[in-house]
């Protein structure tokens, strides 16, 4: 018992605590730090707002599509899958590469395929005969954040397809086959059926689908780094660049503090959401 | 016998396109899932000349082995490798271990403190750990634990045990009392029958706690990149950052370095498949 204490103890929470204390500092890493306060806090939201609200709504953006296009499209393949068809373990097997891999590795191929001479896809768009989409698609500032969000939104596809099948093949299959004999549609026993059967599962999704986009890191980090010209930052980024290239501890920390209500509030928020949705029903 | 495969037959007549249609949309996602791997692993073998000179989707005209022993020794990949094994084989091990001890704790000892702890561990599940960056930064630094395994090991191990505990602990608590109370008549020690008794029967919940140990470790970046500066005890993933800025545009040896990093992980994922799915959701359900 003991160890495992100490360890989580000193490893993950004092650290956080110590975190809140960096960021009433103002500090750049050399001698000591200054007690200032809230100052942090303030620059961060009324200050030089443009980079820091810019990197908060790429994070939502990003969590939106997440919810709105990801979950769907993965529960989609998810019910496919699950309705019984040949070759099932392969799928699921196939579709979950990507979610094991290194996001280091998966963001090295994406800056291949984005690689604006020679990279796949702009020789895939002239060799279809549509050379004049060719972009420089992590150069231009307009199109970046769309370009870094597709490989995040790709590489954990698969593991939704995962949650959702292990949980419509919790379905009592006679529920759907007395459905079916009633001569309900393969629409509508999804959604009346399928879809409130397994709230739950889809709950965790969400949780997970916004919860990891707001912490997204990694890959913006290798595709990007935030750039161009904080085109594609995110809190993460911004939180690591200040912290350890402008060296402003102090602020770099209020970001940090930041994230975490961030995600502690949406997740209470997600939950209180869900509990309406099913004491509806 | 006879009457329901027929029924079957009739079924898949009256809807072969649909079924056709199902299969195919399977089959063009599983294309979009893994080719750009297939693609990766091509130009791996390919030579600069062959790639910029328009041959970027194709197999390569001739297979250069090469790329796979410049990335290996001169991209230094080998000992990239061996550091990740290392901190990820001590990660797992020291997570199992602590992670046991404690779900036992709280399982099966009757103390005050069981269900506070308890909690403590569940909310560290929702601790983003960007947050213990800076600070874990400066205190090891001034311990002089910085360019060390340990500097990794240890917040590995403190963010992977929450999942773990919270999985071992709902595992042990299905173990029927009777089982240890009949040893402890016997005169077995607590020890003996953690030992003895626990352990060998979570066997399965330990498998799950190692797979996501493991790929929490293996792939961890930002911890990496902060921690770590000296070649010498560069991680996979730091390791191969750096490779790519020493490559900069010969993409073969690139592509050979990212291949080799990513092997072990297929290898496992080859073997136990099922086991990295189930162990990925698993903690993935805890989390949400």
């Amino acid at each position: 018992m003991l160890p495992a204490s100490l360890i989580f103890l000193c490893i993950v929470i004092a650290p956080i605590f110590i975190s809140g204390y960096y960021s009433t500092l103002e500090w750049d890493g050399i001698g000591k730090g200054v007690f200032i306060g809230l100052e942090n806090y303030k620059n961060l939201f009324f200050g030089d707002r443009n980079i820091f609200y810019g990197a908060i709504w790429n994070s939502l953006l990003l969590a939106a599509l997440s919810v709105f296009i990801q979950l769907p499209i993965a529960f989609m393949f998810a019910r496919l899958l699950a309705g019984g068809i040949a070759g099932e373990g392969f799928f699921r097997t196939v579709y979950f590469i990507p979610v094991i891999v290194s996001t280091v590795v998966i963001g090295q191929m994406w800056l291949k395929i984005y690689n604006p001479q020679y990279g796949l896809l702009n020789q895939f768009l002239e060799s279809i005969g549509l050379g004049n989409w060719k972009q420089q698609w992590l150069g231009n500032k307009d199109i970046a954040l769309g370009a870094v969000f597709v490989p995040l939104l790709w590489q954990y596809v698969g593991y939704h397809i995962l949650l959702f099948y292990a949980g419509i093949k919790t379905v009592p299959q006679e529920l759907i086959e007395a459905a079916r004999i009633d001569g309900a549609s393969h629409l509508r026993i999804t959604f009346n059926i399928v879809v409130p059967y397994i709230v739950s599962i889809i709950e965790i999704c969400v949780i997970l689908a916004v919860i990891g986009s707001l912490k997204t890191f990694d890959l913006i980090y290798v595709i990007t780094g935030g750039g161009p010209l904080h085109a594609t930052e995110v809190p993460t980024t911004l939180m690591f660049n200040t912290l350890f290239h402008r060296v402003n501890y102090g602020s770099g920390s209020a970001m940090a503090i930041f994230i975490i209500l961030e995600c502690l509030i949406l997740t209470l928020v997600i939950r209180y959401i869900f509990g309406r949705l099913s004491y509806d029903n | 016998m006879i009457i329901s495969s027929s029924v079957s037959i009739s079924t898949q007549r009256a809807f072969p396109w649909k079924k056709n249609l199902i299969l195919l949309l399977l089959v063009a996602f599983a294309i979009i899932q893994v080719y750009p791997f297939l693609w990766l692993v091509l130009f791996s073998f390919k030579s600069n000349s062959e790639i910029f000179g328009g041959n970027i989707a194709g197999f390569p005209q001739s297979w250069l082995w090469g790329n796979y022993s410049d990335a290996f020794f001169g991209g230094k990949v080998g000992l990239y490798l061996f550091n990740s094994v290392v901190v990820t084989g001590i990660t797992i091990f020291i997570t199992l271990f602590t992670a046991c001890m404690a779900a036992y704790a709280i399982t099966r000892m009757r103390w005050k403190l069981s269900k506070p702890v308890m909690v403590l561990f569940l909310l560290g599940m929702m601790i983003p750990l960007h947050a213990t960056l800076l600070p874990l930064f400066l205190i090891f630094s001034k311990i002089n634990l910085l360019n060390t395994y340990w500097c990794l090991i240890l917040p590995y191990v403190g963010f992977g045990l929450p999942i773990a505990v919270f999985i071992l602990s709902g595992f042990m608590k299905n173990i029927p009392l009777a089982m240890e109370e009949s040893a402890f008549i016997d005169g077995a020690s607590v020890y003996r029958s953690f030992f003895l008794i626990i352990l060998p029967i979570v066997k399965p919940a330990m498998a799950t706690v190692a797979i996501f140990t493991f790929l929490g470790s293996w792939n961890e970046l930002m911890f990496a990149i902060t921690f770590i500066s000296k070649q010498q005890m560069r991680t996979l993933t730091v390791g191969l950052q750096s490779m790519v800025g020493q490559y900069a545009t010969q993409w073969g040896p690139i592509g050979a370095g990212l291949v080799i990093g990513t092997i072990p992980t297929i290898i496992i994922y080859s073997i136990i498949s099922k086991q990295v799915q189930n162990s990925l959701t698993t903690a993935g359900a805890v989390k949400g």
